[in-house]
């Protein structure tokens, strides 16, 4: 009940965000933890059960590149683009994924081809330069002024967007409590810890493992879509590539990936990290004397780094999982000892 | 099909094969050390290539304040060893008893750590070496490239050192033993902390003379791990992790795939294809195209 009333008047704030005089800056700024958080939340549906994909750069710019593709070359409204693309990167996910759940590719092996799928679209999008504008990036064209439903575009209104953003990612968390609360939860979690065993009580492994990786990658392509259409430019670095698979990870991981608010505490840490360090230390050289200059841009990388080093080592849990443990341990004596505190349990198979 | 015919039968063509076999020596190289720590420590370092950026930028800034070449080769292999050697004892062996994956994802915190110093201490400017082996004439119409000659050169000797050192000496043995059986051999009296952190710093060692050879050849800057670990983990995989005689085939095969597809079309086909051919190959043979059945 308790909890219920929390929620509530989190949501009423929520909504109420853009009344009580929220500058339009900091709008922009919640806006893009939303978005990433949506992305951040997909991965983790699948990342929880020791699915760790470094790929999912690769269905974030399917997302954005087929959707404005499609918006720019023959005028397809991004309400049948965003569809498309959806369905585009759940097939690729199956492709991908049914061979490497089938012959049990796990742990590490499963992250390395996932991470050779980012660098194929990568590439692919690199290569096809003519049509995708390579790695200088692309824009989806404007339809004209002011707001479009067809074109899903709020031109620089951020209002809309916002309400937009803020009702997927609620839908996405809704998503994940409702996939903790199915028997696919139990399923998955059993596969983790033993394949073979699973397989033998009866679990579908292979189904289980698909099913939760087309969700996940259809969600994050989402995320995709929805970057594009807000920030109106998407690159290959910026929505693919090793970098931002690897950063969705990080912000998990920093949030929590146990629990369903993690992934959104992790996109708010580390969008906030980058933009105070941002804003405080600047882009500029910062030089200390004559000779000796350093370059300050690459300060929110260290800490970053730094970071997700100590988290690993000290917290795995993440943040979010860290202080339920220490909330549960204070209210509940003796310690609950549930949960595991592994990610991956299962050892990669080798022969 | 003409024109196809043509290109496939024409000097240039010869070229590109000479070419694709040329970069697999630099590929098998930078695979090398990767490969070995992962065989004996059992950890992939995904910062890997990030120890070899820092590399050359010790190899660049040494020369540049006039240090001759081959000492600041030396001085940018002594930098990369204490790296890996850092690494082990600073971050490994603090998640030696955790899950594969938060392994994986510590060195990619290493990853991050490694290109934002780059970035504060070198800036995000491209330096170039500016150091030119030159080109050797085959005959009138091929040339190649001297710094790649030497690169396979230098890694085709480092294999076959590497090998001698594993086969025949006393500590060899005591890692090729550990990459077998990990409980066993602590119960056998090996002190396995300092064999992980030998292999370490053995593994950061190559990382350097991998730093010399692409410094020759490729400019700096702080994101350019990225632009080859990815294909050096692919090469690593696709041999069987910790296979050092598959990861060293799997190079060939990947250069020259490559380089041919870079001869069709774009070189970011060629790139295309080499990881297309590497996730078939991971579901046709799951434990590496080179493993040997256990």
């Amino acid at each position: 009940m308790n909890s219920n009333i929390v929620i509530g008047i989190i949501a009423v704030i929520l909504c109420a965000l853009p009344f009580i005089g929220v500058e339009t800056y900091s709008l922009h700024l919640i806006i893009v933890i939303l978005i990433w958080a949506f992305a951040y939340t997909g991965w983790s549906i699948m990342g929880r059960f020791g699915l760790v994909s470094l790929g999912h750069g690769a269905f974030m710019s399917i997302g954005g590149y087929v959707t404005a593709l499609l918006w720019n070359n023959i005028g397809l409204s991004p309400w049948i683009g965003i569809p498309v693309s959806l369905l585009v990167s759940g097939l690729l996910a199956i492709v991908i994924g049914y061979p490497c759940f089938r012959y049990k590719i796990v742990g590490h092996y499963f992250a390395l081809v996932t991470l050779a799928l980012s660098e194929v679209v990568r590439q692919v999008i690199i290569a096809t330069r003519d049509t995708t504008g390579g790695s200088l990036g692309y824009t989806p064209e404007r339809h004209g002024e002011g707001i479009s439903i067809v074109a899903l575009q709020f031109s620089n209104d951020r209002i809309y967007f916002y309400y937009v953003a803020l009702f997927v990612w609620m839908a996405g968390i809704m998503i994940w409590r409702y996939v903790d609360q199915s028997m696919s939860r139990y399923a998955l979690e059993a596969i983790s810890e033993d394949e073979d065993a699973s397989a033998a009580v009866g679990v579908q492994v292979t189904r289980e493992k698909l099913k939760v990786t087309v969700l996940s990658a259809v969600m994050t392509t989402f995320a995709g879509a929805m970057y594009c259409q807000y920030q109106m430019f998407i690159s290959p670095d910026t929505i693919g590539g090793v970098g931002v698979s690897l950063q969705i990870v990080f912000a998990v991981v920093v949030g929590g990936i146990y629990n369903a608010l993690g992934p959104t505490v992790g996109a708010v840490i580390t969008i906030m990290l980058a933009e105070v360090l941002r804003i405080s230390i600047g882009t500029a050289s910062v030089c200390v004397s004559k000779d000796v200059c350093f370059n300050a841009a690459g300060v929110p990388l260290l800490i970053y780094g730094i970071l997700l080093i100590v988290f690993i080592i000290f917290l795995p849990k993440g943040i979010v999982g860290g202080v339920a443990d220490w909330w549960k341990s204070r209210s509940a004596d003796p310690p609950d000892a549930a949960g595991s505190t592994q990610l991956e349990p299962a050892k990669a198979k080798t022969g | 099909m003409a024109e196809f015919s043509e290109a496939l039968f024409s000097i240039f063509f010869i070229e590109t094969l000479i070419n694709g076999l040329l970069l697999g020596g630099v590929l098998a190289l930078l695979s090398l050390g990767l490969n070995l720590i992962f065989g004996v420590v059992d950890v992939v370092w995904i910062c890997y290539a990030e120890i070899i950026m820092l590399g050359m930028y010790t190899i660049f800034f040494l020369y540049k304040a006039g240090v001759p070449l081959p000492l600041a080769i030396l001085g940018g292999i002594a930098v990369t060893t204490i790296l890996g050697y850092l690494t082990h004892k600073l971050v490994i062996s603090r998640v030696l008893d955790a899950a594969p994956i938060n392994q994986l994802l510590a060195t990619g915190g290493l990853l991050f750590f490694f290109q934002g110093l780059a970035m504060v201490v070198f800036g995000i400017e491209f330096r170039n070496l500016g150091v030119s082996l030159g080109s050797l004439a085959v005959s009138s119409d091929i040339y190649l490239s001297s710094t790649r000659l030497l690169s396979f050169a230098v890694s085709g000797v480092v294999v076959i050192c590497l090998y001698f050192f594993l086969s025949r000496s006393y500590l060899g043995a005591a890692i090729r033993a550990i990459s077998q059986d990990r409980e066993i051999m602590t119960l056998m009296g090996v002190d396995t902390k300092r064999l992980y952190l030998l292999t370490s710093a053995i593994g950061g060692a190559l990382a350097g003379l991998a730093a010399a050879l692409l410094a020759l050849q490729y400019d700096i800057h702080p994101f350019i791990g990225l632009s080859f670990g990815p294909i050096t983990f692919v090469i690593c995989v696709m041999g069987g992790l910790g296979n050092m005689v598959g990861g060293f085939l799997a190079a060939f095969v990947f250069a020259e795939l490559i380089t041919l597809g870079g001869y069709f079309a774009d070189l970011e086909w060629g790139y295309v294809m080499a990881f297309v051919f590497f996730v078939v190959t991971m579901f046709i043979r799951p434990e590496g195209l080179f493993a040997r059945k256990s």
